[in-house]
């Protein structure tokens, strides 16, 4: 079943820049008090401008939590491999694990048709109004979940879209995110994007079957997730082969155990 | 990338506070607080910023952003300081145990309204 619920979502400008240091000319400045222009008047207002995100999301959590679902917020760089490892995931929890999944695309229903092979619900948020989006904000997800019948399910999961800069800025409410990151990127991804690496609880290191016909250095790529994640675990696998898989099964199963078993 | 929503965002936010008994008031400052670990480019900002603010009380207004850097706290042995490079292990014990105290912000601190009656700005 795949439901497209039509959301646009804002669109955003494809810009990043690595580890934002001061660069030379630019200016950083706050006018203190005397350095206002006459005639002016300054009004406190002291809000943060995701305030709207984080209520929304604050709410999506009490929401998930009174219907006992674990969330789980997937995110990479477009190709990584999220939605295959998601395929071969679904395949081996459920239907032991009740499952439904969210997938922010940008244009196309690939995705959701791949994923609703697995019989989980399957809601497709269509963002294509501007030709490509690069987050899910909390009021997304709560609309787009609310297509879905919550009730029975124990773990839902969210395929963010491809992206590494914005979706770590923006809480869905989830309960755990993970990155994906395959040996066929730059080793010196989590260092390029640190605020991703260190909002996610799990990396998964994918792809790893590519790993004889690469000059990838592996051992780098962990020391870099570490340097800025330190103890974040990483698990090395091949969604293609699904060798690597059990530690991250294990993980899941182990993290939607200790939810639903709450009171 | 997102730098769009966030400029609407802080134009919805800085208007919704120019207080009410004001008409006609034009917003020449909005004074904004970004962390250097927020997924920011404030130079993408500040040109979104000067396209979301046409046709609003903020059309004249400059965004002036302050970066404040990443402050890290030691849990284990309670040193802070400055992280400049994405290396997010304490310097004094190597505990990877940390807590960030400034780094994230994405705050509007204030704005600054022009002191004028307004008939030149509408
Ligand atoms: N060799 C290999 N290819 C993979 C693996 N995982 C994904 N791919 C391929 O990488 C491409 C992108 O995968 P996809 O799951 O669509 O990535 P997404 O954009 O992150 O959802 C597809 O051609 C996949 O078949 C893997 O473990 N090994
Ligand atoms: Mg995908
Ligand atoms: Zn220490």
């Amino acid at each position: 079943m795949i439901l497209n619920d039509g959301l646009k979502i804002q669109r955003c400008h494809y810009h990043h820049e690595e580890f934002h240091k001061p660069r030379p000319g630019q200016s950083n400045r706050i006018a203190p008090a005397g350095e206002r222009q006459a005639g002016t008047r300054e009004i406190k207002v002291v809000r943060r401008v995701l305030d709207v995100n984080a209520k929304m999301a604050e709410q999506n959590r009490r929401m998930f939590a009174a219907q006992g679902v674990y969330v789980l917020n997937v995110m990479s760089s477009p190709g990584s491999g999220k939605t295959t490892t998601l395929e071969k995931t679904l395949a081996r929890i459920m239907p032991e694990i009740k499952c439904a999944v969210i997938v922010g695309d940008i244009c196309t229903t690939h995705d959701a048709d791949r994923l609703a092979i697995s019989g989980a619900p399957v809601v497709q948020v269509n963002t294509d109004e501007f030709g490509g989006d690069c987050h899910l904000a909390a009021h997304v997800i709560e609309k787009a979940a609310s297509n879905l019948e919550l009730g029975g399910v124990d773990l839902l999961i969210v395929e963010n879209v491809g992206n590494l800069v914005c979706p770590a800025e923006f809480d869905i409410g989830e309960d755990a995110r993970v990155v994906v990151l395959s040996v066929t990127e730059g080793e010196d991804k989590p260092v390029k994007y640190p605020l991703m690496f260190r909002q996610c609880d799990a990396a998964l290191l994918n792809k790893i079957d590519l790993l004889p016909y690469l000059d990838y250095d592996k051992q780098k790529a962990i020391a870099y997730i570490h340097q800025v994640h330190p103890d974040m675990p990483v698990f090395e696998i091949s969604a293609k082969t699904q060798d690597g898989f059990d530690p991250w099964i294990e993980w899941i199963r182990d993290r939607v155990g200790q939810k639903s078993s709450l009171p | 990338m997102h730098e769009m929503g966030i400029a609407l965002q802080i134009v919805e936010i800085a208007s919704a506070s120019i207080p009410a008994e004001l008409e006609n008031v034009r917003v020449v400052r909005v004074n904004l607080k970004v962390g250097k670990l927020a997924a920011i480019v404030p130079d993408s900002l500040r040109f979104c910023f000067d396209i979301a603010v046409k046709d609003t009380p903020l059309a004249d207004a400059e965004l002036v952003i302050e970066e404040l850097p990443v402050l890290a706290r030691c849990k284990a042995c309670r040193a802070e300081w400055i992280i400049s490079d994405p290396v997010f292990t304490c310097e004094q014990c190597n505990s990877g145990s940390l807590e960030i105290l400034s780094g994230r912000e994405l705050d509007i601190e204030s704005i600054e309204i022009a002191e004028e009656d307004g008939n030149d700005s509408k």
